[in-house]
């Protein structure tokens, strides 16, 4: 994307995904429409400033970008064979700005998918979705995933050949397809959201923005809305999840520092979410997060729900998240006897939470010696350095 | 697009042949029933990969070797091609195969036209 004024960027990243999406549609090539699409955003970078922003920027872009590729298809016939149309139409030589995007139909969803399809790989997935869908620039791109530029144009060089080569279809899956299919985009946002969760703040917004622009897409599907409130619910204590650059637990937390109108958005989201009859996991986990967002948090149903999600998910991670709740709704021991059982079944054992989780239960119980040992081996498995020194404070608290 | 689907029997053939007498007729009439689907071009049957004689070239010296290239376990158990319109159309057809469910794998590799 072009560097612009931020008034004009912000206007650039709403209409990347939309037009980009629609040129696709139209040409059936994906260099070529991002080609197009690219040069649109730079010949607007360089008029808008001087001539003014026009009425309908989306239109404008859509329109200037199917007139540039239209053009070089004319000039170059054998890129001509690399679309769909079997004939070139005329450019358009109407005054552009008086277009209205809703002459172009909107076809983001069909541009999701197939930057989501299961026959590409999880990091391109990510790569493709935040480049095409998201409209950041692949430096950006790698800067936030911390690898050397080149390394993640070459990622977009070979999923995008790959989208070509192997007929990676560019629609929305028929729906017999379709839970697996949405499935994958949802573990794509959630997985941006999630690296961006870890300290890179820039990329929680990103999910968070692709969140909403899927929610807006697929208004009925409870999952998508439910994925939208979960992030939103999580996000809304960024700033309360850090003092000094230190962890701070849930538990310890300064409540005043959480986002209040995101909670309140986030509920009224995942609320959509119920009444759609969500009962995925994606819901039950935004239940679970508006229910720690209430003071004082609901333990007993915290457990239920994570019960809940462990039957959906089979994961034993999720049981372990059970077992803190249960611990707080019942006692330390009864929490312990599920995160011993956790660890006698090995499912986790390379798992730094498990043995943290351990850790801390043994410590509320006075198990002094044993906590200590159980932290060391979760210091031995960290790598985040914030969470290191959380553990490495806990050790020398234990220690006589 | 036109796409090759190539069969790893994986430890299919084994899992297949300690099954009970009809399960083996089903696996054989699902077979079947790739070969017909419309778009399949089916393969000519294999011989077992245990059968494979390798060839290089080295110094002009023409060096064969018994079995196949890679492991037996791995090595190419049968194909066939499929026209569809879409991957999604191959990985349909590649979801019918045995193999794919009794421990092998198909692998789609799209064919380049023109």
């Amino acid at each position: 994307m072009p560097d612009g004024a931020p008034a004009l960027e912000q206007v650039f990243r709403d209409d990347w995904g939309r037009v980009l999406a629609a040129l696709i549609g139209f040409l059936g090539d994906v260099d070529l429409a991002e080609e197009a699409t690219q040069e649109a955003f730079a010949v607007a970078a360089a008029r808008w400033p001087v001539d003014g922003v026009p009425a309908n920027p989306g239109g404008w872009l859509m329109a200037t970008a199917r007139n540039r590729a239209i053009d070089r298809i004319r000039r170059n016939r054998t890129l001509a064979e690399k679309t769909r149309l079997l004939e070139v139409p005329e450019a358009t030589e109407d005054p552009v700005d008086t277009l209205d995007d809703t002459a172009f139909p909107d076809e983001r969803l069909q541009l999701v998918f197939m930057c989501c399809h299961p026959a590409l790989s999880t990091e391109a997935q990510v790569a493709l979705t935040l480049r095409s869908l998201g409209g950041l620039s692949t430096d950006d791109i790698a800067r936030a995933f911390l690898v050397p530029e080149a390394t993640m144009a070459q990622r977009l060089v070979r999923a995008k050949r790959k989208i070509r080569q192997a007929g990676i279809p560019f629609r929305v899956p028929p729906d017999h397809l379709l839970p697996d299919r949405l499935g994958a985009v949802l573990a794509v946002v959630y997985l941006v959201f999630n690296e961006g969760y870890g300290g890179r703040g820039d990329l929680a917004a990103e999910a968070i923005l692709l969140g909403r622009a899927l929610a807006e897409l697929m208004p009925d599907e409870p999952e998508v809305q439910a994925l939208l409130a979960l992030m939103l619910l999580h996000d809304a204590r960024r700033d309360a999840r850090f003092r000094d650059g230190e962890l701070v637990l849930l538990a310890d937390q300064d409540r005043t520092l959480w986002d209040a109108a995101q909670i309140v958005e986030g509920r009224t989201v995942l609320d959509r979410a119920l009444a759609l009859h969500g009962r995925g996991p994606y819901v039950v986990q935004a239940a679970i997060a508006a229910l720690h967002a209430d003071q004082p948090s609901d333990w007993p149903q915290i457990a239920l729900l994570y019960g809940e999600l462990g039957r959906l998910t089979d994961s034993p991670v999720v049981e372990l998240n059970r077992a803190v709740a249960v611990a707080e709704a019942e006692d330390p021991p009864a929490g312990l006897a599920i995160v011993d059982a956790l660890a006698a079944s090995g499912d986790l054992g390379g798992y730094r939470y498990l043995h943290s989780t351990r850790g801390e239960l043994l410590r509320r119980l006075g198990r002094t010696s044993e906590a200590r040992a159980a932290f060391e081996r979760a210091l031995a498995l960290a790598h985040d350095d914030a969470e290191r020194r959380f553990l490495t404070r806990r050790i020398a608290e234990l220690t006589p | 697009m036109k796409y090759m689907l190539l069969i790893n029997q994986g430890t299919a053939l084994e899992v297949q042949a300690a099954l009970p007498p009809d399960e083996q007729a089903t696996v054989w009439r699902d077979y079947q029933a790739v070969n017909e689907t419309p778009g399949v071009t089916p393969g000519q049957r294999m011989a077992s990969p245990d059968s494979a004689t390798t060839v290089r070239v080295e110094d002009g010296r023409t060096l064969t070797t018994d079995g196949p290239f890679v492991e037996t376990k791995e090595a190419l158990g049968g194909y066939l091609f499929v026209e569809a319109d879409d991957i999604d159309g191959a990985i349909a057809v590649a979801a019918l195969i045995p193999a794919a469910r009794y421990g092998g794998a198909v692998e789609i590799r799209p064919l380049v036209e023109g």
